[in-house]
């Protein structure tokens, strides 16, 4: 499911075990570019509202912010790496690829929910799973069980701040969602490649 | 402050543990693991940098009483919609989603409005779309993710109309 990547130096110690489909890594996309855009202009508009002042505020605040989430940054990648080496790639493509059915969706929902740690845990293991032929689906069901019923942010932030009763009760209103959610991106992602080499964009 | 200890002892645990089992499949795959997170790492810090310091300035523009404004209490299918939009227009973290959401149910907006509000806050928050997921994983499955998540949040405040308050 991943983009091939022709380009991606394979390293020599792999030569023995199978190959794994690397992942593309572009140090700078268009993606980085808009945000730093954007970036620098609510830099210029707070700059303009609360003068030098304001800007090195909020600098200093999410310099520190930024030095303490790092440590986790890196957990988070070696984490993705470790477990896109250890899964073995026609497994994971068994149990969670695209002809794994109700099963991947419920695997990936499962799994969303009992992974620790923040986005800088998920979205590298998200990518990592990817990366070993898991499909859009069941990665879609990984990723929204754990922004929706993963117990991290529930129990950190969300019964804290908006009291048990509500949490639990949005908890259990979100359950079937995470499966829904990967049912309809396997359904779209069918109709929209209907082959993995077909090029036809339909924008 | 516990939580968060918590939260890295699961974390470094689980790094250990899944580490553990790659160095029992041999050194060669070991170190190459840990190269290839380790150079992850290095592609991704320069990128959450610029997220993390940036966020701020995004936050300190949008005035949160626009978001809190648009949670309309009882204002059915429209509130809903207007909630979905609010969420994935709030900037910041989870204190600030959750506690936006706290505002509105405390100044009389509906449930299902909220409801609809904190799944889309957690489905497709633009600040974490950009800043988080989009470094991580590549960009075309983020925004088909996005795009597939969009009924949710209506799904959800529907299943809320449907079985009532907490």
């Amino acid at each position: 499911m991943s983009d091939p990547s022709p380009n991606h130096p394979a390293p020599a110690e792999d030569a023995e075990s199978e190959p794994r489909p690397g992942r593309v890594r572009k140090p700078i996309g268009w993606s980085t570019i808009i945000i730093a855009v954007l970036v620098a202009v609510s830099a210029a508009l707070v700059w303009r509202r609360d003068g030098t002042d304001g800007v090195l505020d909020i600098l200093t605040h999410d310099l520190s912010l930024f030095s303490g989430i790092l440590p986790r940054v890196l957990a988070g990648c070696l984490l993705g790496a470790f477990i896109s080496e250890i899964l073995p790639h026609e497994k994971v493509s068994r149990s969670l690829g695209p002809k794994s059915g109700l099963m991947g969706l419920l695997i990936g929902t499962a799994f969303g929910a009992i992974l620790p740690g923040g986005p800088f845990t998920a979205y590298p293991v998200a990518s990592a799973l990817l990366a070993v032929g898991a499909d859009f689906g069941a990665t879609i069901a990984m990723v929204v069980s754990w922004t929706l019923i993963g117990y991290g942010r529930a129990v950190a932030w969300e019964i804290p701040i908006m009291g048990t009763d509500f949490t639990l009760w949005r908890i259990l209103i979100s359950l079937p969602l995470p499966v829904l959610a990967g049912a309809l991106g396997r359904f779209v992602y069918v109709r929209l490649y209907p082959k993995p080499l077909a090029k036809d964009d339909e924008n | 402050m516990s939580a968060a200890l918590l939260i890295d002892i699961l974390l470094w645990g689980s790094v250990i543990g899944v580490g553990l089992i790659a160095f029992r499949r041999g050194r060669p795959v070991f170190v190459a693991s840990l190269r290839e997170g380790s150079m992850d790492f290095i592609n991704i810090a320069p990128r959450i940098a610029l997220g993390v310091i940036g966020s701020g300035y995004i936050a300190a523009i949008i005035p949160q009483e626009v978001i809190t404004g648009w949670l309309g209490p009882d204002s059915g299918w429209l509130g809903v919609a207007s909630a979905v939009v609010a969420g994935a227009a709030t900037p910041g973290g989870p204190v600030i989603g959750f506690s936006i959401g706290t505002v509105a149910l405390k100044s009389g907006g509906g449930v299902p409005q909220v409801v609809a509000y904190v799944v889309a806050w957690a489905l497709f928050a633009f600040q974490r779309v950009i800043l988080w997921e989009i470094p991580f994983m590549p960009a075309r499955f983020v925004w088909f993710r996005c795009a597939v998540s969009v009924p949710f949040p209506f799904v959800a405040a529907a299943i809320a109309m449907v079985i009532g308050k907490p």
